[in-house]
């Protein structure tokens, strides 16, 4: 079943279109990476379907929804999670302050939903009365995907997870991942890590100047000759 | 010497309690509040007329409490007094603030309004009450207590201490452990992110103007009752709120508890060597020599 849904999306800052007639789509619990050279409009394409972006056109479906438009306070209303690439944490907060910064617009308990996040990140709980600020980067990235998951959203939107993290944490970071999308969660990761991200996606996305290129079966855009050629170096 | 350190906690608490405010607003909406001093006068103000005027009318006894100057009229001007700055803080932020927010403004814009909201809430007062300075109690005989080392000390300094330990403390425990405070703090820290997880922003702005407004109301009140109320008071703390908040990191508010009460005993102590008339002049080169020796405050760091 088709999750999320976006068509004909043209959008971008002020009077520069960066996205031209996108398409993407997500069936519910797969992984969907979006990969592309640098300024081809992948995090653009985060930030519309999440409403920071309004699109000039094109519209963007939860479910059988319309949810073109709408703000991001009622997008995560509506089941999707957005993790920026970088400034993602509170870091004046501790991890368990971000985490439920995460679930501030739920009132009902959610001591549940914590247990689940800290059983996924079990460094988080031990060091739960920690300032974020003082963490390392990877650590980071876990209360990052921690806060967005609060919510216990249908899609989650990473943008550029493994950004700036040494390479044995963007393995650690890629496990993680995988981890959270066998809980169910169905989401769009944008990397620059473009082979491990299309390794592990059930659905590759390949973007270039604003426009979709290729998309496939993860496996098959990993194998296809000429997109190794031109995105995986080789 | 040690009698010159207690008025200096004393003139510090108020310092804190504007300085507060103060950094509570530059944390969220990122801007220098020129107006924040004329809170505290208007704190005062409002709680001289509600003292002699509407609870006078209401027939409240102007009795005192045991020796301190003042009785039941001030003990109920005060909350209400601070709730009343808390609103104008409000309004003055829907009526400007919000309105160069949602235009994008820059800071010199935001700077020059807050200027001219100075002026605006200090004309209303000097209009209404004229340009002398006035007293809570005139012609109070206002003894002062004997401590031990030969320290004199006021019954009503005492209680502002209490008064404003509490306030502090109430609201460390707002900050720290209610769903508000906590969203205040992130909203502080990455209004981006508070957004992004779905809190709703103005609402923390709205509550942060209340607080900052009710608290520089608190602390010139007690500046009222401690000394006289001058419709130039709150103006004149405006570079000792400002030294306070420099001091203990912009944005940090036990930054500016312990800003506001470092500069308000340098000012104190500094009037053994110095006429009391250098006061001013005292927090102005402490703010100049942490401008120039460490600009990001004591609190100040790379983890915040």
């Amino acid at each position: 079943m088709i999750i999320l849904k976006a068509e004909d999306i043209t959008a971008g800052y002020t009077e520069v279109d960066i996205l031209h007639d996108v398409h993407i789509r997500v069936r519910s619990g797969e992984i969907v990476s979006v990969i592309g050279p640098n300024g081809a409009g992948k995090s653009t394409l985060l930030k519309t379907i999440f409403g920071i972006l309004k699109p000039r056109n094109g519209n963007v479906t939860l479910k059988d929804e319309d949810i073109t438009g709408l703000k991001p306070d009622r997008i995560v209303r509506k089941g999707i999670s957005y993790v920026p690439q970088v400034d993602n944490v509170f870091p004046s907060l501790t991890i368990q302050e971000n985490l439920e910064m995460g679930a501030f617009i739920r009132d009902d308990d959610y001591s549940q939903r914590l247990d689940e996040v800290y059983d996924l990140f079990p460094i988080l709980r031990e060091r739960s009365k920690q300032k974020v600020g003082q963490l390392s980067g990877g650590q980071r990235q876990m209360v990052a995907m921690g806060r967005a998951l609060m919510l216990d959203p249908q899609v989650l939107l990473l943008d550029e997870p493994s950004a700036g993290l040494a390479p044995v944490l963007v393995s650690m970071i890629f496990e993680k991942i995988k981890e959270v999308n066998a809980t169910g969660v169905a989401m769009i990761i944008v990397e620059q890590n473009a082979r491990e991200a299309l390794k592990m996606a059930h659905h590759g996305y390949v973007l270039a100047m604003g426009k979709n290129v290729l998309d496939d079966k993860g496996e098959a855009v990993l194998a296809n000759e000429e997109i190794a050629r031109l995105y995986l170096g080789g | 010497m040690a009698e010159l350190v207690i008025y200096g906690i004393v003139l510090g608490s108020i310092i804190s309690l504007g300085a507060i405010g103060l950094t509570l607003v530059y944390g969220i909406i990122r801007f220098a509040n020129f107006a924040h001093g004329d809170f505290l006068t208007a704190g005062a103000y409002s709680a001289l007329f509600m003292a002699t005027v509407v609870l006078s009318w209401i027939g409240i006894p102007d009795s005192n409490f045991g020796s301190l100057s003042f009785g039941w009229r001030m003990a109920i001007a005060f909350p209400f007094s601070m709730a009343a700055v808390g609103c104008v803080a409000i309004v003055l932020d829907r009526v400007l603030y919000r309105k160069l927010r949602q235009k994008g403004s820059g800071p010199v814009l935001f700077a020059m309004s807050s200027l001219g909201a100075a002026f605006i809430i200090r004309m209303i007062i000097f209009i209404l009450w004229g340009a002398d300075s006035l007293f809570y109690k005139p012609g109070m005989l206002r003894p002062a207590l004997e401590l031990p080392l030969g320290i004199k000390i006021r019954p009503d300094q005492i209680l502002m201490l209490l008064v404003v330990l509490f306030l502090i403390t109430t609201l460390h425990f707002f900050l720290q452990k209610t769903k508000m405070g906590k969203a205040m703090r992130a909203t502080a820290d990455n209004m981006e992110l508070a957004l992004i997880s779905g809190i709703d922003t103005e609402r923390i702005i709205t509550w942060t103007w209340g607080i900052g407004g009710a608290l520089a109301a608190a602390g010139g009140i007690l500046y009222g009752i401690d000394v006289q109320l001058h419709p130039h008071m709150g103006w004149n703390f405006l570079i000792p709120l400002f030294a306070a908040t420099i001091l203990g990191t912009i944005g940090n508010m036990y930054g500016a508890l312990i800003g506001g009460l470092t500069i308000g005993i340098a000012q104190q102590v500094s009037t053994a060597f110095l006429l009391p008339t250098y006061k001013p002049a005292v927090a102005f080169i402490i703010m100049i020599l942490i401008l120039l020796i460490r600009p990001e405050g004591i609190f100040g760091g790379s983890s915040r």
